[in-house]
């Protein structure tokens, strides 16, 4: 893993993104960024027996933005909404083998955007969840985007 | 440079020119230290003051004295500013510069506030024109120096220098002007428009990276920074980096010879590329639309992020820069595209053009086109399709 630049796994998924796109009325959404720290991304979810059967995503950002949700959007398909949960910003990371330290706070939100899809899923159904206190990240990443190398 | 690639980031680093590559590199293998006396040392010695000729001409300074080189333009801004803010601290301890200068103004700016110096920046319009009311009234009986770049990099908008000279001289301060962006694409007279000092960077001439210059008009109260063997009037101690110097003399003087011509061969292909850029929607020219390096076309696009426009284009062989904050070393949005009003999210979308030399008109066609592919790929893939309206000014945290 280098200091700088992207793997070509990271170029792969930034260069043909998997799952792109909207899904109409879809059974759980999450939005997490905000546009002022660069970074947006979304998440539709289509659930069937516990497990998630579609799933789409889009996202403004730079080039380990959207790499990481394309990559999420395949590490997500066909796991119970349990399994989703788990999948942490390192899972994703580490899938796509590595991203600059740089990037590793400011532009890996996917993980955080699929918890809030299933998060979404279990609301709708009646389900009492627990907020983590972490609310999604509307104000740039803890400290705000600017402060992530400092 | 690869042939099916089509390098439009000059601003970033220019490549060496063939002709001052083979011109400098016989001092490569020469190790006279021209402070010697013996034939090495002299050869070494008469290639910097042939340099320091050529230097001054580019400029037209009164006398080839007047130039003194340094490591680069970073180098350079630190000793014209600092040099000539503590050397005149009798007069008082108030500097300025404007909002858009780069960091290497900016820098030696703010920290001269640690040594008591107060500092303000004065303010740019949408286009980047300064203001020129706010510059007087900012100006007062403490004021020693005013840092201006004469062309901005990110925005290519050059400053009505000779006004701002008139300004800052009936107050009686000094003027220093960073051309590192604008020598050898405009042309420049320190003596027509009155210039106090006047930074220069080799590399950005097409000369090797590694030399700068200070133009230091004769009489300027100025003191060493660094203090050394006293190579370069005491100003830059230190033995000279021989390759550089005599490449970025040798850059400079084809610089002047070719300017005429090359500048008005590439504003023909930069003004081609800005109207088919500009063909696109929601996409926006930075800077100002005539006041403007000629060599220079800049734009934002609405709803995607620069760094992605960046490896796309790259992607498409088309090399571009960005002023986004996630291509930056510190994630910053660009300071110089947020003092002229944009928000963070449209300073984000930022592509910067910068054009050369090996740089043709057919080029136009096929960098159009992938900036199109470009914007209609990460506009596909981007959930923001209004601007500001999901997110309202007051919720972004900045």
């Amino acid at each position: 893993m280098t200091d700088i630049g992207y793997t070509e796994k990271v170029m792969d998924h930034f260069m043909n993104p998997r799952n792109v796109g909207v899904i109409e009325d879809p059974d759980g959404y999450g939005k997490v960024g905000n546009p002022t720290c660069g970074d947006v991304m979304e998440i539709f979810i289509n659930i069937a027996d516990n497990k998630i059967t579609e799933i789409k995503f889009r996202t403004f950002g730079c080039g380990s933005a959207i790499a990481t949700s394309s990559m999420i959007t395949e590490m997500a398909i066909g796991k119970t909404l349990e399994e989703a949960m788990e999948i942490t910003r390192n899972d994703v990371a580490e899938s796509l083998d590595g991203l600059p330290p740089k990037k590793m706070h400011c532009s890996n939100l996917a993980a955080d955007a699929l918890q809030e899809a299933v998060k979404d899923y279990w609301k709708k159904q009646g389900k009492v969840v627990e907020d983590d206190g972490e609310s999604p990240e509307m104000s740039c990443g803890g400290g705000g985007c600017d402060s992530c190398v400092k | 440079m690869d042939n099916n690639k089509i390098y439009m980031d000059r601003g970033s680093a220019t490549p060496i020119d063939p002709r001052v590559l083979e011109f400098a590199h016989p001092f490569l293998k020469t190790a006279g230290n021209p402070s010697a006396l013996h034939r090495q040392g002299l050869e070494a010695r008469s290639a910097i003051e042939e340099a320091r000729a050529k230097v001054a001409d580019l400029i037209n300074a009164e006398k080839p004295a007047s130039i003194i080189f340094t490591s680069g333009a970073t180098e350079s801004n630190n000793i014209a500013i600092r040099g000539t803010a503590m050397r005149n601290i009798g007069r008082g301890k108030h500097v300025m510069g404007s909002a858009i200068e780069h960091m290497s103004v900016l820098n030696p700016l703010k920290d001269l506030t640690k040594s008591g110096f107060t500092m303000d920046l004065v303010p740019v319009d949408k286009a980047g024109m300064v203001d020129l009311a706010k510059l007087e009234e900012l100006i007062s009986q403490e004021t020693v120096v005013l840092s201006i770049m004469h062309a901005n990099n990110e925005i290519g908008t050059i400053q009505p220098i000779k006004e701002i000279s008139k300004i800052v001289h009936e107050k009686g301060m000094y003027l220093h002007v960073d051309a590192t962006a604008s020598a050898g694409k405009v042309p420049i007279d320190v003596q027509d428009m009155n210039i106090d000092l006047l930074t220069l960077s080799s590399n950005d001439l097409g000369g090797p990276q590694g030399a700068g210059a200070l133009y230091i008009k004769t009489g300027t109260r100025i003191q060493t920074v660094m203090p050394g063997g006293g190579q370069e009037r005491g100003l830059r101690s230190g033995s000279e980096n021989i390759f550089a110097i005599a490449g970025m003399g040798e850059a400079a003087r084809l610089a002047k010879e070719e300017l005429p011509v090359e500048s008005e061969r590439l504003k023909r292909i930069r003004d081609d590329l800005i109207r088919q850029i500009l063909k696109n929607e929601k996409t926006f020219l930075t800077g100002h639309p005539e006041k403007r390096l000629p060599h220079h076309a800049s734009f934002r696009f609405s709803f995607i992020e620069g760094e992605s426009i960046l490896l796309m284009m790259d992607f498409q062989g088309v090399q571009i820069s960005t002023g986004s904050a996630c291509s930056s070393k510190t994630l910053e949005a660009s300071h110089v595209l947020l003092a002229t009003g944009l928000t963070h999210e449209q300073a984000h979308g930022s592509m910067v053009l910068t054009l050369g030399h090996e740089n043709k008109p057919e080029d136009v066609k096929i960098v159009a086109e992938a900036t199109k592919k470009t914007i209609d790929r990460l506009r596909m893939l981007s959930p923001i399709t209004q601007e500001g309206e999901e997110y309202p000014e007051e919720e972004h945290h900045h």
